[in-house]
């Protein structure tokens, strides 16, 4: 066998080590060099890069970034609870619900982002209805804050919670439900003192499954925050584009990258099952 | 409790679904504005007719497609490898590039392909978006046909081998007639995700290979436009259909 599958395993380790490694090697390198007069890098090996992260103007971007993703996977654990509670618990439908949350999910990453911005601009739908109907004198400022953010990327990533908890929900006992019922307790205290301690290694599943997009995010900020919520990606493209700086652009990019990998082994120790 | 777990999971879906399906209704709004006037196809003629979109459209089109032959292929050949016996290291890997950042992969490939071209006589082009779409949609593959293996009965493949085959003919003849679904599901999902991707492919992106979603996103980013909801529209359904599909697929 060991012939038949090393040429199976061949090509995709070709393509990782070509297309994966291969460029985050030269990432980790020029984050040690300073950056050209012309863009590009020198030869001049340095950790100024990595200093220049604790500037004030930089390290905000940085507790930005970590606050608004801690924020968004908050929300997503409070609110996609319920929802993963109600389909563990809708018999035959459970398929066609499972498929109305994933679906919006699969379907374009750009337009779901966009469908926001339609909707909250100046001239979007939901200032127009409040204009025409006299509710409010000038248009509302919805988009290019914070809380559009914040919006876009718990919308974008409510199905990774929703998933891990319905998971674990619809496999727990129900006799221990019917137990709890038995000795008293309301369906609320069945809920907080059972059901929700049953789902922590869920809601830590999905804490993990949501942040790590949320600390990567480039386009829900680009397009909802509108250059005035900056978040890490943001930073990156920039120093890779407009700003020229490839060293430090590459500095941010292996900060960030550490942070997502520290997660990752975490979340896949305290994992039993793997998809892999 | 009993009453108000359904009005919250309705409200729940309705804020998932409502923005898309509030787009596609002002697609086939007469109005330049967000104001009702009436039905009309007219910003879905505007996006046929333009042809800078037409040729985005192309352009996503051929890449989608080769991208996923490629990875398709070499990502049922890792993922029945990996059934075989495991491999922690390239298991690792593929669990990396899914959750490493994209414009961190954008931009590591970005300063790649630069760097590269330093000795090589060769410019960002379609080709660099090519490569960058196999590369992040292998572990997608891997994971949909895995699946599949993992439902399979190894035993099968021995006889096949206490029978006198090779192992190729055990592969070939016994297991892989049974991955093709699962195989064709993994495609879609990989064609999905190039076709949407704007931004590892908006940094490795030449001049001549400006792709949908890039003309999408310059149109959203200039402001209000129609003809942005009609495209977009035309997405979710042409792209909603490929996941469709391609979960029926799976469960076969």
């Amino acid at each position: 066998m060991t012939t038949l599958r090393r040429l199976f395993l061949a090509p995709t380790m070709g393509t990782l080590v070509l297309l994966f490694f291969a460029p985050m090697t030269i990432i980790v390198a020029y984050s040690f060099l300073t950056r050209g007069v012309y863009g590009g890098v020198t030869g001049e090996g340095t950790i100024e890069n990595y200093i220049r992260l604790f500037d004030s103007l930089y390290g905000v971007i940085l507790l930005r970034t970590l606050a608004l993703s801690a924020v968004a996977t908050l929300l997503c654990l409070v609110l996609g609870f319920p929802l993963a509670l109600f389909i563990a618990r809708s018999g035959s439908r459970k398929n066609l619900y499972l498929q109305l949350v994933m679906i919006p999910f699969w379907t374009s990453f750009l337009v779901r982002t966009y469908a926001w911005m339609f909707l909250l601009r100046d001239t979007g739908l939901i200032n127009s209805v409040l204009l025409a109907a006299g509710v409010i004198k000038e248009p509302l400022p919805l988009l290019y804050n914070n809380g559009a953010v914040l919006l876009g990327l718990v919308y974008s990533y409510l199905p990774f919670v929703v998933l891990p908890l319905y998971a674990t929900l619809e496999r727990i006992d129900n006799s221990l439900l019917e137990a709890s019922a038995d000795l008293g307790a309301r369906p609320w205290e069945t809920v907080t003192r059972i059901i929700i301690p049953l789902c922590a290694p869920a809601f830590r599943a999905g804490a993990v499954l949501v942040f790590i997009p949320c600390l990567g995010a480039y386009l829900t900020p680009d397009l909802l925050g509108g250059g005035k919520t900056v978040m890490a990606g943001n930073l990156i493209q920039n120093q890779f584009t407009t700003a020229r700086d490839w060293p430090f652009g590459s500095a941010v990019s292996l900060v960030l990258m550490a942070i997502v990998l520290v997660l990752m082994i975490v979340a896949m120790r305290s994992q039993k099952e793997d998809l892999l | 409790m009993k009453r108000l777990l359904p009005l919250y999971a309705a409200a729940t879906f309705l804020f998932l679904h409502l923005p898309l399906l509030v787009l596609a209704v002002f697609s086939v709004n007469e109005s330049r504005f967000t104001i009702w006037q009436g039905l009309s196809l007219r910003w879905y003629k505007a996006a046929l007719e333009d042809s800078q979109l037409a040729e985005a459209a192309w352009n996503s089109f051929v890449i989608a497609i080769a991208a996923t032959l490629v990875s398709t292929a070499i990502g049922a050949l890792c993922a029945y490898g990996l059934w075989k016996r495991r491999s922690s290291f390239l298991t690792g890997s593929l669990y990396t590039t899914l959750v490493t950042p994209e414009i961190v992969m954008g931009v590591s490939l970005l300063a790649f392909f630069q760097w590269m071209f330093r000795y090589l006589h060769l410019q960002l082009g379609m080709h660099t978006v090519v490569l960058a779409h196999v590369m992040f949609s292998i572990a997608y593959v891997v994971i949909v046909v895995m699946a599949r293996l993992r439902t399979m009965e190894p035993a099968l493949e021995e006889a096949a081998l206490d029978l006198g085959g090779t192992e190729w003919d055990a592969f070939r003849l016994v297991t892989l007639p049974q991955l093709w679904p699962a195989i064709a599901s993994a495609a879609l999902l990989a064609f999905t995700i190039s076709f949407d991707d704007y931004v590892i492919t908006s940094m490795v992106a030449g001049v001549d290979s400006e792709t949908l979603p890039m003309v999408i996103y310059a149109m959203a980013r200039r402001g209000a436009n129609p003809v942005v909801n009609a495209i977009s529209t035309a997405i979710i359904l042409g792209l909603g259909a490929l996941i469709v599909i391609s979960e029926r697929l799976r469960k076969t």
